[in-house]
């Protein structure tokens, strides 16, 4: 069965104090997600994934299209009571203890009071917080929010949870333990669709990811799908005492060590570096393909042909964003 | 009452509990109604009238303050520190959570104007030793001054779910001001003529009327307020007050949140 159904959603907002012009943060987007995946949306800063999480959630409101969370609309408040939602950075009520945080989102997502205080305690010992239930959120620290967030976001045992970058702020250790935690709610049958720009969280995770750039859908799939398309890259390391004017024609950075030389190139041009190692007599110690990693894959499409900005990305994604703000 | 709009009003009265400036102004307050008691000591023969006039009119400038600089936060402290996102990403509705607020700042403000009719009415015990029926007035005219507190409240809430905090402020406090002077204004109204005599008269009608909900005076002196102007006051609180909170939660209903 399909949890979320995304039809041709998309956002513009209105920018400017005196003459309001649009702003488009996202083009008409269309995407599925399975029940019982871990999806990810993949994207560099200001690329759409904050405004479309917040038009899923009800935060904010489409110019277009429309989506649906098991099989229903946006406003129906069955489906908010289905659905769990970690923000960006989450900033929480920090006069109340953990505990207390807790049973107010338990009470407004209309878990039964009987039980709520026990679901409660369960959820704080799942996210490593049991310790901390009775100090005020002031005093936690940035990765003790994050789980408390994320605490808040699992507590009524939501079938589709939504995580903007739920790794944002944490330690390693902190990772991992997120990282175990959303294979747990993939085992338990929950959907996780989480957005994140860490793409070796989303390389280790993820069942399917979508990529997102400038408010545009360009890619989505399995993960070992979407980079076995991509041309990889060979390592040679020989040994000699120059660089074959062909190998240096190629424009590869070469990393010498005494005598022998480390190069990275396109699987394109291997052969017309093994022919010029052999012309030269060079002494060849190696040849190891070098894995396509869901980055490559990543960068090559942030670089792509779709992109219909002539600005830099950085630039650009810097404006969606301020733009998104100032909405 | 609906479950939700009660969890949310009782963690507004809990932030507000938990915040320590809400305890300055009760503080404040008292102390200006011990001043009220020293005031009335050098007085000859208007100890009463005094202690009424000060305390009443220190209970009502505190309450205002209270209302506007909680009310103004209301929405717009929930938006700008994201607190929001996670209340209302559940089967909360935005109007709910705008009612919510407004129940929690209007208990919060009742809890504290009876704290501080506690001192009033221990004032007035000081300066006369003995409280008489008549006294029964200052009661009505705490009432009168709760009923301002909820209609500005609703006020601040309005401006605070579509305007920054310190407009909201401004904005609340100007029609605090023009609205004690809404019985001298459509007066004047009533005195012009023509186009300019029907947008005062609108103008007049439009700005909540806390010169009617304000008998201070009269109940320093004695006289008592008529039970027409109680019932009238209440009516005209509570259908303004609906009205501004439906205007906000129609407002905030829409609202994309940054």
């Amino acid at each position: 069965m399909t949890a979320i159904e995304i039809l041709g959603l998309e956002k513009t907002y209105s920018v400017g104090f005196w003459r309001k012009r649009p702003k488009v943060a996202l083009k008409p987007l269309q995407l599925t997600v399975e029940e019982g995946e871990i999806f990810g949306f993949l994207g560099p800063n200001g690329a759409g994934k904050t405004t479309t999480l917040k038009m899923l959630v009800g935060l904010a409101f489409p110019t277009g299209g429309s989506a649906r969370i098991l099989g229903m609309e946006l406003d129906d408040p069955k489906m908010k009571a289905q659905i769990g939602f970690l923000p960006e950075q989450p900033y929480f009520y920090d006069y109340l203890t953990a505990r207390e945080l807790l049973k107010y989102y338990g009470h407004l997502s209309g878990v039964d009071a009987k039980q709520l205080l026990r679901k409660v305690d369960e959820v704080l010992a799942r996210v490593g917080l049991r310790d901390s239930a009775n100090v005020q959120l002031r005093k936690f620290s940035k990765g003790m929010l994050q789980r408390a967030g994320i605490a808040q976001a699992i507590l009524h045992d939501p079938k589709v949870v939504f995580l903007d970058e739920p790794m944002s702020g944490l330690d390693p250790m902190g990772r991992r333990e997120v990282r175990s935690l959303i294979e747990e709610l993939k085992a338990e049958g929950k959907t996780v669709f989480f957005s994140t720009h860490i793409l070796s969280d989303a390389e280790a995770l993820c069942d399917r990811v979508a990529i997102i750039h400038l408010g545009e859908l360009r890619k989505v799939g399995a993960v070992a799908d979407l980079t076995s398309g991509v041309r990889g890259k060979v390592e040679i390391v020989w040994q000699s005492a120059t660089v074959p004017a062909a190998i240096q024609a190629l424009g590869a950075e070469c990393h010498f060590a005494g005598e022998t030389i480390r190069v990275v190139i396109g699987e394109e041009n291997q052969d017309v570096a093994l022919d010029a190692l052999r012309r030269e007599r060079a002494r060849l110690i190696s040849v190891t393909p070098v894995r396509t990693s869901l980055e490559d894959y990543f960068m090559s499409q942030l670089s792509g042909p779709a992109e219909s900005s002539s600005k830099p990305p950085l630039q650009a994604a810097s404006e969606a964003k301020s733009a998104g703000a100032r909405s | 009452m609906n479950p939700r709009i009660y969890y949310i009003a009782t963690n507004t009265f809990r932030e507000a509990v938990r915040d320590r400036v809400l305890y300055n102004l009760i503080a404040f307050a008292l102390l200006l109604s011990g001043a009220a008691v020293l005031v009335g000591q050098i007085s000859i023969d208007i100890e009463k009238l005094v202690v009424i006039n000060l305390g009443l009119t220190a209970v009502s400038l505190f309450g205002i303050v209270i209302a506007i600089f909680i009310g103004i936060g209301l929405v717009a402290k929930e938006i700008d520190k994201r607190t929001l996102y996670t209340v209302l990403s559940r089967p909360v509705r935005r109007w709910e959570f705008i009612a919510g607020k407004f129940f929690g700042l209007a208990g919060t403000l009742v809890v504290n104007t009876t704290c501080m009719a506690i001192g009033v009415f221990a004032a007035l015990l000081y300066v006369s030793h003995h409280l008489q029926a008549s006294d029964s007035g200052v009661l009505v005219a705490l009432y009168f001054i709760v009923l301002q507190f909820v209609m500005i409240t609703a006020l601040a809430l309005l401006f605070s779910s579509f305007s920054s905090p310190l407009l909201s402020a401004l904005f609340a406090f100007s029609l605090f001001v023009i609205g004690s002077f809404a019985e001298d204004l459509r007066g004047i109204a009533k005195l012009t003529h023509g186009a300019a005599g029907w947008l005062e008269t609108c103008v007049a009608y439009l700005v909540p009327n806390f010169s009617a909900l304000n008998v201070i005076n009269q109940t320093a002196h004695g006289e008592a307020v008529a039970p027409q102007l109680i019932a009238y006051n209440t009516t005209y609180a509570l259908v303004y007050t609906l009205a501004v909170l439906a205007g906000a939660a129609l407002i905030f209903e829409r609202r994309n949140l940054k």
